[in-house]
């Protein structure tokens, strides 16, 4: 006969929170996740309170009202009496450009010096290791402040320029100043431009010319559409490859495809090189590379380059010694070895840490602040804070702006990574 | 991430109005000492000397009310500010008070939730070019460079001028005086602008200081004066008492000679009796002691000695009273009765 007893029954006691592992993990939880609502809503609660007892409110209105300020670099039309959003904008704008020219420096840099390093010529090995060992152990800070000094105490003033006995002269066939202010360099003016804008002449004798967005966009897809049809050039051309053994000859098809249209372009719009000129004070027409931009890209560049040849070498010395034999004796010649066997499989350890150092130079543009670069810290986070006292709306309109562009810039490389990594199955 | 970058702004935020709202004079007596926010180096105004020591017209504010509270003129620390931090170190609490050649405007008085308790200095805007560059007028400056410190009533006056007059400019903009200082000289603007007492006091510095001039336009009204948060309202008295004690006391004919004596025992003057605390109760109602505006006197001097004394004509600044003279003699600087 057997006996049928109740399984023990199973009561709950509240020692078990505590005691019985089922349950303590659920319990360490829930008070953590208390104590984290409990410090968040104490925080939100102490701000109102205390922005109600100094008498302010929490509001976005003054992006509306009008700034005030000037500000010196424009990428888009703007003047004092357009509002603070507006002024916001062409900080972004000038903080979005020196972070691209800053990546593109800085890898362009970064890629040449890593692969130099591992160079057997010992001068070039050591002199790329003096330079990356150099600007990665010393602060970016000191290197902008050091780049901005040299461009405002050595070099000449513009009106040292000016005269029959001056002291300075410009340089390629007078079309760049190099100056204690800046560097002028010529830029690109239409003659027949397609924006509707008058054109002027520069000066006296000068084609006039006009500058319209509309002519930028039309040149760019003219070459855009060039690089596709030169694509299709190149593919027919693996296709009688493949199936004859023989490539066929294409390459003044593809320089054609390229001058031709672009020129012919150009030639329509009446694309003239506008050259810079002293009159006043300063040098006018051309472009105006100021002081802090250079001083802040160049020490971008320099500064994050030296990390990515880092990147760089540490991504070729992982591809195995055995890829560059393999390559050898199949009679592949060292720089294709490089391009062909080594650089593709190296992008795959290169890429991931790549993104922090863009992130990184992105977010130290804000360093523009040592050398008077208008970013949006400088307009949107400095005058028009000062300006309107709105300290907690301006830092989180900032903060959010540096987050947004930090998670596009990680979205953008994380795909451009997928794109890279070995398809598995 | 994007919650721990709103709560981290929010608990600055947060902790920064916390301090601000607790009454002001107990905070600094608890503390023993008067922080006082000023420039980070105008010359004659606000700087070092050689011994670390701050000196100027501005730190003179700062110190007779330290003296006004404590009775000790060196109660001080001294918090250098720039354009842009002054507002935030005073909002936050940093500071008790600045003392910096800040204007009082409107907005700052209303929408920035200050208090200005009085004007020391009564200046204007304006433009110190190289005598080698030839010019002679403001209206000359077209497509000129020009240094301006952001963050400052200067920065709009100089975009208001320009605009009326129609004519461009290209603006370097620079944190502080001694960073526009160096850009000036190195040639990298042609023009420093900023208020007039300012450049007289920069241009005292230079190595050649008459190679360089101040174009005779005044483009703005820059009444300069010490301000404290808004909404303590006794701390507020006491700072704006104690400038107007150093201005009665040169109206009166107080100096820093002759305070010890007139101090003693009343005078045969009754409002000099009042401001000496030798009559009347004017101390404790500020809560402070009886010789308070005694203290703040003998710390630098009346207001007109601390003018000489730091920018007046006897010094290399060498500004003359104009507009700061006491209305007496054709002056603004006027205070209301100590009775």
């Amino acid at each position: 006969m057997s006996t049928l007893t109740d399984p023990p029954k199973a009561s709950f006691r509240l020692s078990q929170l505590i005691y019985d592992t089922r349950y303590r993990s659920y319990t360490i939880q829930i008070v953590a996740l208390i104590l984290i609502v409990a410090a968040f809503a104490w925080l939100i609660n102490n701000t109102i309170e205390n922005l109600e007892s100094l008498g302010k409110d929490f509001d976005f209105g003054f992006l509306g009202s009008a700034a005030g300020y000037d500000i010196n670099q424009m990428l888009i039309p703007y003047d004092n009496q357009m509002s603070h959003g507006r002024a916001a904008l062409v900080g972004i704008l000038n903080t979005l450009l020196v972070a691209v020219l800053g990546c593109l420096a800085a890898t362009l840099i970064g890629v040449i010096a890593g692969v130099l390093r591992l160079s057997k010529n010992w001068v070039v090995n050591k002199l790329m290791a003096v330079y990356v060992e150099g600007f990665r152990n010393v602060p970016l800070l000191l290197w902008i402040i050091l780049i901005f000094a040299i461009m405002t105490e050595s070099m000449p003033q513009p009106r040292e320029f000016r005269g029959d006995d001056a002291t300075q002269a410009m340089l390629l066939d007078d079309s760049v100043a190099i100056t204690n202010r800046g560097i002028w360099i010529p830029r690109i003016g239409f003659s027949n431009s397609l924006s509707g804008n008058e054109a002027v002449a520069a000066m006296d004798g000068a084609t006039p010319v006009a500058t319209g967005a509309i002519d930028w966009l039309v040149l760019f897809g003219t070459l855009a559409i060039s690089i596709v049809a030169i694509s299709f050039v190149r593919k027919r051309a693996d296709r009688i490859q493949q199936a004859t053994g023989v490539r066929p000859v294409t390459w003044y098809q593809q320089l054609a495809l390229l001058v031709v249209p672009f020129g012919l372009v150009a030639f329509f719009l009446g694309l003239t090189i506008v050259k810079p000129f002293l009159q006043g004070f300063n040098f006018t027409e051309g472009t105006h590379l100021r002081n802090s931009l250079i001083a802040l890209w160049l020490a971008l560049s320099l500064y994050t380059g030296a990390f990515i040849a880092e990147i760089v070498r540490a991504g070729i010395l992982a591809i195995s010694k055995g890829q560059t034999e393999a390559a050898f004796a199949l009679g592949l010649q060292p720089n294709r070895t490089m391009n062909l066997i080594i650089l593709p499989q190296a992008m795959r350890v290169i890429i991931p840490p790549l993104i922090s150092q863009y992130l990184n130079l992105t977010k130290n543009s804000s360093l523009a602040i040592a050398v008077g670069y208008m970013d949006v810290r400088a307009t949107l986070g400095g005058i028009t804070i000062n300006q309107t006292g709105r300290e907690l709306e301006g830092m989180l309109l900032l903060g959010g702006f540096y987050l947004a562009l930090s998670l596009l810039i990680s979205a953008g490389m994380n795909f451009y990574n997928r794109s890279t990594q070995l398809q598995e199955r | 991430m994007k919650n721990t970058v709103f709560f981290g702004a929010l608990t600055v935020a947060g902790l920064a109005a916390g301090m601000a709202s607790a009454a002001t004079l107990d905070d600094v007596k608890a503390r023993g000492s008067l922080n006082c926010g000023v420039t980070t180096g105008v010359p004659g105004f606000a700087a070092p000397d050689a011994n670390g020591v701050w000196e100027g017209f501005d730190v003179a504010v700062c110190r007779a009310v330290a003296a006004a509270i404590f009775g000790d003129s060196t109660a001080v620390q001294f918090v250098p500010t720039t354009g842009q931090t002054r507002f935030t170190a005073l909002a936050s609490g940093e500071v008790d008070m600045l003392a910096r050649n800040t204007t009082w405007t409107f907005s700052r008085d209303v929408d920035l939730k200050f208090e200005f308790t009085g004007v020391n200095y009564y200046d204007g805007q304006g433009f110190m070019v190289p005598r080698d560059l030839g010019v002679s007028s403001a209206s000359e400056l077209d497509g000129a460079t020009v240094c301006i410190q952001t963050g400052t009533t200067t920065e709009l006056n100089l975009a208001d001028y320009f605009r009326v007059n129609n004519i461009s400019y290209e603006p370097v903009p620079i944190e502080t005086n001694a960073e526009a200082q160096q850009q000036y000289l190195a040639g990298a603007c042609d023009v420093y602008t900023t208020d007039a007492s300012a450049l007289a006091a920069t241009r005292a510095t230079f190595e050649a200081p008459g190679d360089h001039i101040i174009l005779p336009e005044i483009i703005s009204k820059e009444p300069l004066g010490p301000l404290v948060r808004h909404g303590d309202n006794e701390w507020a008295d006491i700072v704006r008492w104690t400038l107007n004690a150093l201005i009665a006391a040169e109206e009166l004919g107080i100096t820093s000679a002759n305070i010890e004596g007139l101090a003693s025992a009343p005078t045969d003057n009754p409002e000099v009796n009042r401001l000496l605390g030798t009559e009347g109760e004017l101390g404790a109602m500020l809560g402070l002691e009886a010789n308070w505006a005694m203290n703040a006197i003998m710390a630098g001097g009346n207001y007109g000695e601390v003018f000489e004394s730091n920018i007046g004509e006897s010094t290399p600044i060498g500004l003359a009273r104009g507009l700061n003279a006491q209305w007496t003699n054709g002056g603004l600087i006027y205070t209301p009765p100590f009775r």
